[in-house]
C-alpha cells in the first residue's frame, strides 16, 4: 500500500516535469549564464573555457563611459516621466468610469479602452508614425489650419513625451481593471453614511474611495518599482533608427546594441546583471516598506 | 505560508443599477461632461483604425491627391489586399505566425495545465520548492544575453521553436490556473482516486473538463502573446523566410521598406500605392486579434479576477 502511494505521488512529479524543465532551462540555467559577466566571453571558446577577468566588465559602470551614462540618464528620465504621467492615468480613468451613472456607457468605454493592450508594440508604433508623422492626417490638418508643420515623429526632442503618450494610449485602459475591481469592493453603506453626515462628493472621494483602493495602488506601485530600470524595450528599439541613440538609448537597448549586435558579451551581461539585481532589490525593499506601514504589499507576511 | 495575493475582492467588477441610483447624485451637467471626456478617449483609440481601414481601401488617385492617409475611401477597391495575398512575404509571414500561434498555444496550455494540476495536489513531492521556484521567476529575469546564449546552446537559433518553448509556461498563468483547480470540489478526484484512477487520468477526465473557462481564458492570452511575438523573433531568427508577421510589419510600416507588387499586378496596370499596401498589411495582422477580442473580454474578468484570489 505504502509503495503504491509513493508511486502515485511520483507520477504527479512526472506531470509537473515539462513545466519544471522549462523553468529550469530558460529561467534558472540562464541565471548561471550570468557568469560571463566575470569572463572575457568568446563565442568560439564557449562559456566554460573563456578567461576569467574579475570585475573588469563592470568597470563600464563607474569609469564614466559616455554611452553608458547616456543610457542611464535616458532610462532614469523616462522612468520618472512614466511614474509621474503614465502611472496616475488608469487611477483617474477608473474613478471617472466608476462614477458614471450609465452602466451601459461604462461597458462600451471598457470594451474600447481595453483593446490597445492586446496590440503589439509594432502595431502601436506603426499607427503613431502614420497618423502623427510625415504625410499623415495630423500634417494635413495643420496645413489646412495654416499652423506649423508638426515635428513629432523622428524628432529627438519630442521622443520622450511621445513614448509617454504611446504608453498611455496602449496601457491606460487595461490598467483600470484592478482599480475598478477594488472600487466595486468598497462597502456602499460608507457612502450612505457619509451622505447622511453631509459629506461632499470630494470629501467622499478623499475619505472613502481613495483609502478603499489604496492597497491596489500600493501593490501596483511596488511591482512598478521593480521595473524601474525597464522602460519599454520593444517600444524603444522599434523607434531607435528614427531618432538616434542620443535621445533613445536606454539600459536595455544598450545591452542589446552592445551585446547581441556589437559582440561585447561580457560588458553587456554585466550591465544587465546589475540592472536585474537592482530591480529585485527594489521590489523587496519597497515591499518591506509597505509592510512597515501595515500594508499587504505583494505577499502577506508569514504570521499575519 | 507565503503566497502571492492580489488584494482584489472575490467578485467581478460590476455594480447594480439600484445601488448606483442611490449614489448617483451628480448633476446631469457633470454626467454629460464625463461622457464627453470618455468619448474623446474612445475616439482616440478607434479613430486611427478607421483611417487605417479607409486608406487600405482607397484608390491610387485619392491617395496621391491626399498625400497619404485618407479619411473616407471615395472609390473603395480591394486591390491592395489582392496584392499582399498574392503569395509574397506577407502571405508567408502569416503562415509562420499562424503556425507559431496554434502550436505555441497548444504547447503552452498543455505544459501550464500539467504543472498547475501537479501543484494543486497536496501529495506532489518537492511541492514547496517547485512552487517557490515558479513564483521567483516573476521577480527576476536572467537577462537578455544569458537567455540568448541558452537558446543558442539548445540549438534553437533560426528555429520557430525558439519562439515557443522558452515562453511555454508563465508563472502567473500557472498560479491562476492552479487556484482554479484548487477551487474544484475535491470529492470528485478523491472518489476517482479511491476507484483506482491514476493521477493522469483524474487530470484528463475530471479536472480538465471542469476547467474549460480558465483554459479558454489563459489559452486566449497565450495566443495573443504568440501572435504578437516580435522581439524574440528579432533575436533568434536570422532567416527572413521564417519571419513572423510582426517583423514584416516593422520592415514595411516602421522602416518604410518598399513593398514590391511584383507579379500580382498585370502588366500596364498601376500597382496600389504604398500607403494602401501598408495599411492593408496592418489590417490583416489585426484581424485575428479583432476576432478573439470579444471572447477575451468575456473571459478575462471571469477567469482572471476570480482565479487570482487564492494564493
Amino acid at each position: 500500500m505504502r509503495r503504491r502511494r509513493a508511486r502515485r505521488d511520483w507520477s504527479l512529479l512526472a506531470i509537473a516535469l515539462p513545466g519544471v524543465a522549462v523553468f529550469l532551462c530558460f529561467h534558472y540555467l540562464p541565471l548561471l549564464g550570468n557568469v560571463i559577466a566575470f569572463k572575457d566571453y568568446q563565442p568560439f571558446l564557449g562559456i566554460l573555457d573563456s578567461e576569467w577577468v574579475g570585475l573588469d566588465n563592470f568597470s563600464v559602470l563607474w569609469e564614466g563611459n559616455p554611452a553608458f551614462l547616456n543610457a542611464l540618464r535616458n532610462t532614469i528620465v523616462i522612468t520618472l516621466l512614466q511614474l509621474a504621467f503614465t502611472f496616475p492615468v488608469p487611477i483617474m480613468l477608473a474613478l471617472l468610469m466608476n462614477s458614471l451613472a450609465s452602466q451601459r456607457f461604462k461597458r462600451i468605454v471598457q470594451s474600447v479602452l481595453y483593446l490597445p493592450h492586446f496590440l503589439s508594440w509594432v502595431v502601436v508604433v506603426a499607427l503613431f508614425q502614420h497618423i502623427l508623422g510625415y504625410g499623415g492626417p495630423l500634417e494635413s490638418l495643420m496645413a489646412a489650419l495654416g499652423g506649423p508643420e508638426p515635428e513629432i515623429i523622428g524628432n529627438p526632442d519630442f521622443f520622450k513625451p511621445l513614448l509617454i503618450i504611446q504608453d498611455i494610449w496602449k496601457s491606460a485602459g487595461w490598467g483600470t481593471i484592478l482599480f475598478l475591481a477594488a472600487l466595486s469592493g468598497i462597502d456602499q453603506s460608507l457612502y450612505e453614511a457619509a451622505e447622511v453626515d453631509g459629506a461632499s462628493r470630494m470629501r467622499q472621494l478623499w475619505h472613502i474611495t481613495l483609502p478603499g483602493i489604496r492597497p491596489v495602488i500600493i501593490l501596483i506601485l511596488i511591482l512598478r518599482i521593480g521595473d524601474i530600470l525597464s522602460v519599454g524595450f520593444e517600444q524603444i528599439i522599434l523607434q531607435q533608427p528614427a531618432v538616434g541613440l542620443a535621445a533613445s538609448e536606454v539600459l536595455d537597448t544598450y545591452v542589446y546594441n552592445n551585446g547581441i549586435i556589437g559582440g561585447q558579451w561580457g560588458v553587456s551581461t554585466a550591465v544587465g546583471l546589475v540592472k536585474g539585481a537592482i530591480g529585485v532589490a527594489l521590489v523587496l525593499l519597497a515591499n518591506k516598506v509597505a509592510h512597515m506601514f501595515g500594508e499587504d504589499g505583494i505577499y502577506r507576511g508569514a504570521n499575519k | 505560508m507565503t503566497g502571492m495575493t492580489l488584494p482584489v475582492q472575490d467578485r467581478i467588477p460590476r455594480s447594480s443599477p439600484k445601488r448606483r441610483l442611490r449614489r448617483g447624485r451628480s448633476s446631469p451637467a457633470a454626467e454629460a461632461l464625463k461622457i464627453v471626456a470618455l468619448s474623446v478617449c474612445c475616439l482616440a483609440v478607434i479613430g486611427p483604425f478607421l483611417m487605417v481601414i479607409s486608406t487600405s481601401l482607397a484608390d491610387p488617385l485619392q491617395i496621391d491627391t491626399g498625400g497619404g492617409m485618407v479619411i473616407w475611401p471615395e472609390r473603395p477597391t480591394l486591390e491592395a489586399y489582392r496584392v499582399i495575398f498574392a503569395g509574397g512575404q506577407v502571405t508567408r509571414a502569416l503562415a509562420v505566425t499562424g503556425f507559431v500561434t496554434v502550436v505555441g498555444t497548444a504547447v503552452a496550455l498543455t505544459v501550464t495545465a500539467m504543472l498547475a494540476y501537479a501543484l494543486s495536489r497536496q501529495k506532489l513531492p518537492f511541492k514547496r520548492i517547485i512552487l517557490m521556484g515558479a513564483l521567483m521567476t516573476m521577480l527576476f529575469s536572467a537577462g537578455m544575453i544569458p537567455v540568448y546564449l541558452t537558446v543558442k546552446g539548445f540549438g534553437l537559433l533560426d528555429s520557430l521553436w525558439s519562439l515557443i518553448i522558452p515562453v511555454s509556461v508563465s508563472a502567473f498563468n500557472c498560479i491562476v490556473m492552479r487556484a482554479f483547480f484548487q477551487n474544484l470540489p475535491a470529492e470528485l478526484s478523491e472518489a476517482a482516486a479511491i476507484d483506482g484512477a491514476s493521477e493522469m487520468r483524474i487530470f484528463l477526465t475530471i479536472v480538465l473538463p471542469l476547467s474549460k473557462p480558465i483554459l479558454a481564458a489563459i489559452g486566449l492570452f497565450y495566443a495573443v502573446g504568440f501572435w504578437n511575438t516580435f522581439f524574440s523573433a528579432l533575436l533568434y531568427l536570422n532567416d527572413q523566410e521564417k519571419w513572423p508577421i510582426q517583423l514584416v510589419l516593422r520592415q514595411y510600416l516602421i522602416n518604410n521598406a518598399a513593398i514590391s507588387a511584383g507579379d500580382a499586378v498585370a502588366a500596364g496596370d498601376l500597382p496600389p500605392p504604398q500607403p494602401a499596401l501598408q495599411m492593408a498589411i496592418l489590417i490583416v495582422s489585426l484581424v485575428p486579434i479583432a476576432c478573439v477580442y470579444p471572447l477575451l473580454q468575456k473571459h478575462f474578468t471571469k477567469g482572471f479576477l476570480t482565479g487570482a484570489v487564492k494564493g
